[in-house]
């Protein structure tokens, strides 16, 4: 069942954030948040049998899955894509100060100066 | 000690979600809702005919693909909001990395690269605009369209170290945007309502369908491509 996946992602995402020292593992475990909970929004509007909800030649008559959803997720991605970005930069600028990403060493060189 | 904690909460979390399934619709069985089925047979102002592909025409909406009559046209404000985030997270993007160099390698990118971009550029480039302009009518539209261009003008980054796209990008990025929005106000002295399809819908299905839809889709093909160039250009520096 798809509604397990996204449920599992969510979790591993948590234990990412959790647990991981390295800044780029964090962000990539907040991405993993973000996909799962798309994931999970997409099955809510899923009906078994059912098509894409596009009129074309090979569904000329509604017999369509949930549109909203889909519409409401096509959002949540984009937002997702712009948020991606901005953290990546931020890390470029972590990087470019510390010359690394890890929580404990970035911590050291501030205590030292 | 950690770790173990970490795998209780994120555990404790999953059968949290696993119990609030009974409350859920079961998977694969969900009953549309009022709203969806009104944007399904588009007749959100009440009139109650099935669409059919190919024959109905004039209707309140045009476009066959059905979620893009909703990020679109029933829900394009949302969708300017939507494109708003973008535009300020590529500005944050080109914030703070400001004042960086262009990242240079001092030697010729790889031949093999150089060769087949330009094969390749041209398909790309002419694959993102059919998925931007057909975004009413097969899945895609303005944002994967978009994002396609933008991995092409990537790969045109990757192989010559003198391009630089910043300008034109930031250029396209405003008057699209600005297009946008000249959009609604039109449709808000046409019909009274921002962002309203003020012109004739046509029959579904057909190319040119579909009112502000197509031309909306367009705008924002250019706009999303621009702004993820941008901030291709800008991550894309000496670190």
């Amino acid at each position: 069942m798809v509604y397990y996946i996204s449920f599992i992602l969510i979790g591993i995402g948590i234990y990412g954030i959790l647990t991981q020292k390295n800044l780029f593992k964090f962000l990539v475990s907040l991405t993993i948040i973000d996909t799962a909970i798309n994931i999970f929004i997409i099955s809510l509007g899923y009906i078994e049998g059912k098509d894409v909800p596009i009129y074309s030649k090979y569904t000329p008559v509604a017999n369509f899955v949930d549109p909203l959803p889909q519409a409401l997720v096509l959002t949540a991605i984009v937002i997702g894509v712009g948020t991606l970005a901005l953290g990546a930069s931020l890390l470029v600028r972590v990087y470019e100060k510390y010359e690394t990403l890890e929580v404990e060493e970035i911590a050291v060189k501030e205590a030292r100066k | 000690m950690r770790r173990v904690f970490a795998l209780l909460i994120s555990l404790g979390l999953i059968l949290f979600f696993v119990n609030s399934l009974s409350i859920l619709p079961e998977y694969g069985n969900v009953e549309l809702s009022k709203v969806s089925n009104a944007y399904i047979n588009k007749s959100v102002n009440g009139n109650n005919e099935k669409v059919k592909f190919g024959e109905s025409k004039d209707l309140e909406d045009g476009a066959a693909n059905v979620v893009t009559s909703i990020v679109v046209d029933y829900r394009s404000f949302d969708t300017l909001g939507e494109v708003t985030v973008l535009f300020t997270s590529a500005l944050g993007v080109g914030l703070i990395l400001h004042g960086f160099k262009r990242k240079t390698y001092g030697r010729l990118p790889n031949f093999i690269l150089r060769v087949s971009v330009g094969i390749l550029l041209p398909l790309i480039l002419l694959f993102g605009v059919y998925v931007f302009v057909h975004g009413h009518l097969t899945p895609g539209g303005g944002f994967p369209g978009g994002t396609i261009i933008a991995a092409g003008i990537l790969l045109l980054y990757l192989s010559n170290e003198e391009f630089d796209l910043s300008k034109t990008s930031k250029f396209v990025e405003s008057y699209a945007g600005s297009l946008y929005i000249v959009v609604g106000l039109v449709g808000l002295a046409i019909g009274g309502v921002f962002l309203i399809n003020f012109l004739p819908t046509g029959v579904v299905g057909d190319l040119f369908s579909a009112g502000i839809v197509p031309i909306v889709y367009i705008l924002i093909g250019f706009k999303v491509g621009a702004e993820l160039s941008g901030v291709i250009a800008d991550l894309y520096r000496e670190g």
